[in-house]
């Protein structure tokens, strides 16, 4: 083989991929919009009126994963199924805040921490590489740690709104996601630097909990975290 | 009413309650505490076994410079051949680790741990091609590279032990070279023949420098094809490619303009720099 006849073999392999990318492209750009318009439904909880609606907001919002289940059948058809890391830098950003707005979604219902595999249930993607399109366990703890950001202001807006217990309960939950996070052993990658983000969502709410309880505003929390 | 301070200023008694709260509610038979440390396995898992392929690379990287180092003395030894043959049983040892790699992977998606060994490869693929280059004036074939990336693994060995047993279960296990790997291997390996081609005229070779510049033309308008399509790291080192190519085409220029008036021990320093072959009363091409 000559060395214009490789050089034109290695054009068409890297042809072939740019092709398979763009595909990618498109679809990844359809589920930040779908992201959007969930997170949309959802932040609107922080608003004094919204804590009321909490329940229907949920209810919209799970009806607008029915879209993204439909994208995400869409984008695994994009490339071969063993290839999933070879392309996962162009969706990771998008999955890790669906993860995100699944786990706010499951906290505003049942105030618990959703699990890996409610996730993968939600978004209809497996959670085990070998049966295909998988949820990693990173970008499932990145979509933990964008929800402890978004509790912790959550819990500043609860009091402006006039719920002094809840934030008393989002600080028991959040204590117990910190204790579970140093459990792990992390290199110094995107995921350490999002985790060293909760130490001072930790912080915020610990002060409103404070500001709460010097000034008699909040009963006891309860230990009711097996909710 | 008594003095509040702001609450922004936490008093140390405050945050050392705080922080004793904290560890208390981690119930350690909480089912978050329980998930956790399954995440804990997980990646630590992952983390291990990444770990073990940079080892790897990191030791086939080196071996593979040794052999380029080596393959560099061809051209002031009268004995080629001894030279070659210790270059393949080097190479025949980084294939060797190159098989360990194939068997951390078994079973693994390769790009998720692609990073821990690129360089590694990219390495091989530099030595390989060289000692192709030298023996047959040619380039390597990715297809060529690939294969001799197959191995044999035997699961269980037959029970007596004889020699003429077949071992039971025996499994091929084969790494690939991707095309973008084996691109950025060529592209390094363009560093080395432009430093062949310069010391191959020290050593008073005269015909190299022609071949290897048709050759490295050749590899430089592959590139120039493939432009920005390739992996990022291709256009940043086709910057150095164009330079090799330069040194090249004027090492040759000045061999076919001067060389019959420099005495041989004399060429070397005729390419020490870019500068000296243009000589502006000789008129400049």
């Amino acid at each position: 083989m000559s060395v214009t006849e490789m050089f034109s073999y290695i054009q068409g392999f890297l042809s072939a991929d740019q092709d398979v990318r763009e595909d990618i492209r498109k679809v990844v750009q359809i589920l930040e919009q779908n992201a959007r318009e969930i997170l949309t439904v959802l932040q609107s909880v922080h608003q004094p009126s919204g804590f009321k609606e909490i329940p229907s907001k949920c209810a919209r919002a799970r009806e607008l994963f029915c879209t993204v289940r439909t994208q995400l059948a869409d984008l695994k058809t994009k490339f071969p199924v063993e290839q999933y890391y070879r392309f996962h830098e162009h969706w990771r950003f998008v999955l890790q805040r669906l993860a995100f707005l699944s786990a706010f979604v499951v906290y505003l219902e049942s105030e618990t921490l959703v699990t890996r595999e409610e996730v993968a249930q939600i978004l209809g993607i497996e959670v085990v590489r070998e049966k295909g399109f998988h949820l990693d366990v990173e970008d499932y703890l990145a979509g933990v740690l964008i929800m402890a950001s978004e509790l912790s202001r959550l819990a500043v807006n609860s009091v402006t709104a006039g719920d002094y217990s809840r934030p008393l309960r989002i600080s028991n939950f959040i204590n117990e996601l910190d204790s579970g996070f140093r459990l792990l052993n992390l290199k110094n990658d995107p995921l350490r630097k999002r985790y060293d983000g909760l130490k001072y969502d930790v912080k915020k709410i610990e002060e409103v909990v404070y500001d709460l309880s010097i000034r008699g505003l909040a009963k006891e929390p309860e230990s009711g975290v097996d909710k | 009413q008594p003095f509040l301070p702001p609450s922004g200023e936490g008093c140390p008694r405050k945050n050392a309650d705080a922080v004793q709260d904290r560890d208390a509610s981690a119930n350690p038979s909480s089912p978050i505490i329980a998930v956790f440390k399954v995440f804990q396995q997980e990646l630590d898992t992952k983390h291990d076994k990444y770990e073990r392929l940079v080892k790897i690379s990191r030791d086939v990287t080196i071996e593979s410079k040794r052999t380029i180092f080596l393959l560099h003395r061809v051209t002031s030894v009268p004995n080629a051949e001894d030279i070659l043959n210790e270059a393949d049983v080097k190479l025949d040892a980084v294939r060797q680790k190159i098989g360990l790699i194939a068997e951390e992977l078994r079973g693994e998606d390769i790009y998720q741990f692609h990073r821990a060994f690129t360089a590694g490869i990219q390495e091989y693929v530099e030595a390989v091609s060289f000692l192709h280059y030298i023996r047959h004036r040619s380039l390597i074939s990715l297809e060529e590279i690939n294969a001799r990336l197959v191995f044999m693994r035997t699961e269980k060995v037959d029970p007596k032990g004889s020699d003429e047993a077949l071992p039971l279960g025996a499994q091929v296990l084969t790494f690939h070279v991707t095309p973008s790997d084996y691109l950025l291997g060529v592209a390094d390996l363009t560093g080395e023949l432009m430093r062949m081609c310069i010391s191959s005229v020290g050593n008073g070779d005269i015909d190299t420098p022609f071949q290897l510049s048709q050759f490295l033309r050749q590899i430089h308008d592959g590139f120039s094809y493939i432009g920005n399509t390739g992996p990022y790291e291709v256009s940043k080192k086709l910057h150095t490619l164009r330079q090799s190519l330069g040194k090249v085409e004027d090492a040759c220029y000045a061999l076919r303009v001067r060389g019959s008036e420099i005495p041989k021990h004399m060429l070397a320093d005729v390419f020490s720099s870019r500068t000296t072959l243009l000589d502006p009363e000789e008129g400049v091409v």
